[in-house]
């Protein structure tokens, strides 16, 4: 099923006999696998309203990322929070919606200063399981007007409804951006160099480490302030190693487009993981997954993994924080569970959560465990 | 504005149920005698008060669990309450509630500079986050304009913002975690010093629930080092429409301020009276504040000046030292308290898309001629968040329900441009019977069920946000 308009959305899962699998773009599919009736958003297409004055934008739900992205970026703007393409790595094709993002929470490297999807998430339409059309938030990025379920829909991997439009804070993109590289090899050095870089005041939009590089930092703005900026954090992190700069603002585009989208763990036939953690706790964690290979990302605070197929790492995580399964076959995505187990109290909560909002039990039923 | 009849049988046991709590808590934490509850019947939404049966100020997270499993077991609602300064009744009483104060979790538990977070119990109020990691050169950065007096609590309950949050967000945007007690007793963790949500995004619901989901005790908050300096700009401008035409120019430029403030005419002779800011005296005046070192500074603000010199100001004045700035800020946070000075005044908090701003503007001002009554506006421009401040005589009979209906129609504007009810005081009371404006049944539906979820009882602040009407079937169940 494919319909084309928000009433034909709530018709289809109104109607619907069974389980309705949803898909967006289909690029990041993840989660528990999910039997069902395919039901594709990719008819709710279009930007509906956009007002660069205003930093808002407000696109149907199946509208692709890429114009919304080339429609921003011809008025010098942008989505803020960076979101993967997650193609690379999955092994999935397509073009990814702004839907899916939405669904998925899907954040990249700048999530770390300018927050999650969540956070630019201004507003949602969403069908919820019974066919009703639910509207929350709206198109101004200060609004408490009754409880957010804005966040709530965002990252619900399409449990709780069937999102049909979605409204974005934008922010303008930075003149430049630059970036460095500091030589350092030990994962708990890197992240004691991601934690100063941090807690400067030089405003760094991204702090990842990549094992054989070193870590790498972004920082943007205007060119004075960005060469300004890059000065003071090469003298804070020189205790560090070497601090070498990237080439140019092109280099700094590739690098940061290639950890957003976990390049480097790409290919390799491992399960991949993705655990979030205090990012001081990373190095400690790092040693005991014994992965194959290894990425950090937001400072330390987001650990990309590649091991060995079947295992269920959170067994050696020993740290607060939560491990996502990105990637792993069917069989070891019904074993193992793709997202993070919850202590009963939250578990309850989530359940009921769901029970009210899809109480047939249709809506991409068991995906997130 | 009504409030639900109080229960008799909870009324008739208030003997029974203060003892219960009495049980549970030191003596110094249980006020029940009614000279003495007084002290909690109302919040800065003066207009209304209402004594409860009794409040309570627990020290810790199990007093606070084992007072609402008594509640909970004896039907009795709860009002939690942080410092009672909401401008929309979220803390206010119902004869036969029980008030939870948190003011007495006021601890620091764990400042972390390495990982950027600091863990507090929710009592503290805003302003003293800040201190608590000031000597290390960070910040909080949500700054309602009553952080010297605002709790944490509050803060997460309405979702509070700020005049810094077109940079640095509003709560939700610097909540990582909390602990809260569900109404029946059951204390929760959500969320800590890693980042996101491992399944749904709880603590995106909780944030912005007017305490009618749980009781949040502690909470883990982002916090952030401090710019190397900041430095505001005064622009004044001879009419409303171009100050905001300005507004958005600036923001089209790719500068992105931490603070775009707006007054208009009647609000800037007030401040200026009563804060001697230095204000000039025109139609419209902005403030736009940037950060960074002086040279970052001075490139941002050069870049203002130019886009605001092609509006032809009728005043531009950059803040020469940081005492200057102070005093610039200083009249701005002081404005509510200078329209109190002269009046009597009801502080709205509608946002609009900030391309509606002339409009809504000029239909305020017609609103105004036609109710007779004086508006003056202060707002957060970058971010569309209005703040229209109605002024009239508390003491002339009628005054007050025409204030109120006068601010009924600005809010009902604010939602026909495209905007909300609410851009960060919260609902509570105020704005209550209003919701139907702003979303259909099945939208009040669906936010109602989470309360079900989490409150199955509805115990929790039960009679604020949702229409009465709206929520009786939940109420009486």
């Amino acid at each position: 099923m494919k319909p084309a308009s928000e009433a034909e959305l709530a018709e289809a899962v109104r109607g619907a006999a069974g389980p309705l699998v949803l898909r967006g773009g289909g690029t990041r599919s993840i989660g528990r696998p999910v039997r069902g009736e395919v039901l594709e958003t990719g008819g709710l297409s279009g930007i509906r309203l956009y007002e660069p004055g205003a930093l808002t934008l407000v696109a149907g739900a199946g509208t692709p990322l890429a114009e919304i992205e080339a429609v921003l970026a011809a008025e010098g703007q942008r989505l803020p929070f960076e979101a993967p393409d997650m193609r690379g790595l999955l092994g999935t094709q397509g073009e990814s919606t702004i839907g899916g993002v939405v669904a998925a929470n899907a954040s990249g490297p700048r999530r770390v200063q300018a927050g999650a999807c969540r956070d630019s998430l201004i507003g949602v339409r969403f069908v919820d399981g019974a066919g009703t059309v639910v509207k929350n938030g709206g198109r101004v990025m200060k609004n408490v007007t009754g409880y957010d379920l804005v966040k709530l829909l965002a990252g619900s991997h399409g449990t709780l409804g069937v999102l049909s439009e979605v409204s974005f804070k934008v922010l303008p993109v930075p003149e430049t951006a630059a970036g460095l590289i500091v030589s350092v090899a030990d994962p708990a050095a890197a992240v004691r160099a991601m934690a100063v870089a941090m807690a400067s005041p030089y405003e760094v939009t991204g702090a990842a480490w990549l094992p054989g590089t070193g870590v790498v930092l972004r920082i943007e703005g205007f060119a004075a302030s960005v060469s300004y900026r890059a000065g003071k954090l090469t003298g804070l992190l020189a205790e560090f190693g070497t601090v070498e700069a990237e080439s140019g603002a092109e280099a700094v585009a590739a690098r940061w487009a290639a950890i957003r989208d976990v390049v480097p763990l790409q290919g390799g036939t491992g399960d991949i993981w993705r655990l979030s953690v205090k990012p001081s706790d990373a190095p400690g964690v790092l040693a005991r997954l014994g992965a194959e290979a290894v990425m950090l990302d937001w400072a330390g605070g987001l650990i990309w993994a590649r091991a060995a197929a079947g295992e269920d790492l959170r067994a050696r995580m020993g740290a607060q924080g939560h491990a996502t399964l990105v990637r792993a076959d069917a069989g070891t995505r019904v074993r193992i569970a793709p997202f993070h187990p919850e202590p009963g109290p939250l578990a309850a909560i989530a359940a009921g959560l769901r029970a009210k909002f899809d109480p047939r039990g249709i809506l991409n039923p068991g995906i997130m465990g | 504005m009504d409030m639900p009849p109080p229960d008799a049988a909870v009324l008739a046991g208030k003997e029974r149920i203060v003892a219960r709590l009495a049980g549970v808590l030191p003596a110094d934490a249980l006020v029940a005698d009614p000279a003495e509850t007084r002290a909690y019947e109302c919040d800065a939404l003066t207009a209304y008060r209402c004594p409860p049966l009794c409040a309570v100020l627990p020290r810790s997270t199990q007093e606070v669990s084992a007072v609402l499993k008594i509640c909970h077991e004896e039907g009795v609602p709860v009002v939690p309450r942080g410092s009672g300064t909401s401008l929309a009744g979220g803390a206010l009483p119902t004869a036969d509630c029980v008030i939870l104060g948190v003011a007495r979790l006021n601890a620091v538990l764990e400042a972390d500079y390495q990982n950027r977070f600091i863990r507090v119990q929710t009592g503290r109020t805003n302003l003293s986050v800040t201190g608590a990691v000031e000597e290390e050169d960070f910040f909080y950065a949500p700054d309602p304009s009553s952080q010297l007096a605002c709790a944490i609590a509050g803060n997460i309950g309405m979702n509070s913002g700020g005049a810094h949050c077109l940079k640095y967000g509003v709560t939700t945007n610097n909540l990582m975690g909390v602990t809260m007690v569900m109404m029946d007793g059951t204390v929760v963790e959500i969320g800590g010093a890693h980042l996101d949500a491992p399944g749904l995004d709880l603590l995106g619901v909780i944030c912005g629930s007017e305490g009618q989901l749980g009781v949040v005790t502690e909470a883990t908050l982002r916090i952030l080092r401090k710019p190397e300096g900041a430095r505001p700009v005064l622009m004044g401008f001879d009419a409303n429409e171009v100050a905001g035409a300005c507004v958005s120019d600036i923001i089209k430029a790719g500068v992105l301020p931490v603070a775009i403030e707006f007054m208009d005419r009647p609000c800037i002779r007030a401040t200026e009276a009563f804060a001697h800011a230095g204000y000039p005296d025109c139609e419209a005046l902005l403030i736009i504040e940037v950060e960074g070192s002086e040279a970052e500074i001075d490139e941002q603000l050069g870049l203002i000046k130019q886009i605001a010199a092609r509006h032809n100001p009728v005043a531009l004045r950059e803040s020469q030292s940081e005492e200057e700035s102070k005093k610039i800020w200083l009249g701005r946070k002081s404005a509510f308290g200078a329209m109190g000075q002269i009046n009597d005044y009801m502080c709205l908090d509608g946002t609009i898309p900030v391309s509606a701003l002339p409009e809504v503007l000029r239909r305020i001002g017609e609103m105004s001629r036609d109710y007779g009554l004086d508006v003056a506006n202060v707002f957060h421009a970058g971010d569309g968040n209005m703040h229209p401040l109605i002024l009239f005589d508390a003491n002339k009979p009628g005054d007050l329900e025409r204030c109120e209906a006068f601010g009924a129609d600005i809010l009902k504007l604010c939602v026909e441009v495209g905007g909300c009810l609410t851009g960060e005081h919260g609902v509570g009371i105020e704005k209550r019977d209003l919701m139907v404006v702003q979303f259909a049944p099945e939208d009040l539906e669906a936010q109602m069920r989470v309360k079900d979820v989490f409150d199955p009882k509805w115990l929790l602040n039960p009679a604020k946000v949702f229409p009465l009407a709206v929520s009786a079937g939940r109420r009486a169940a």
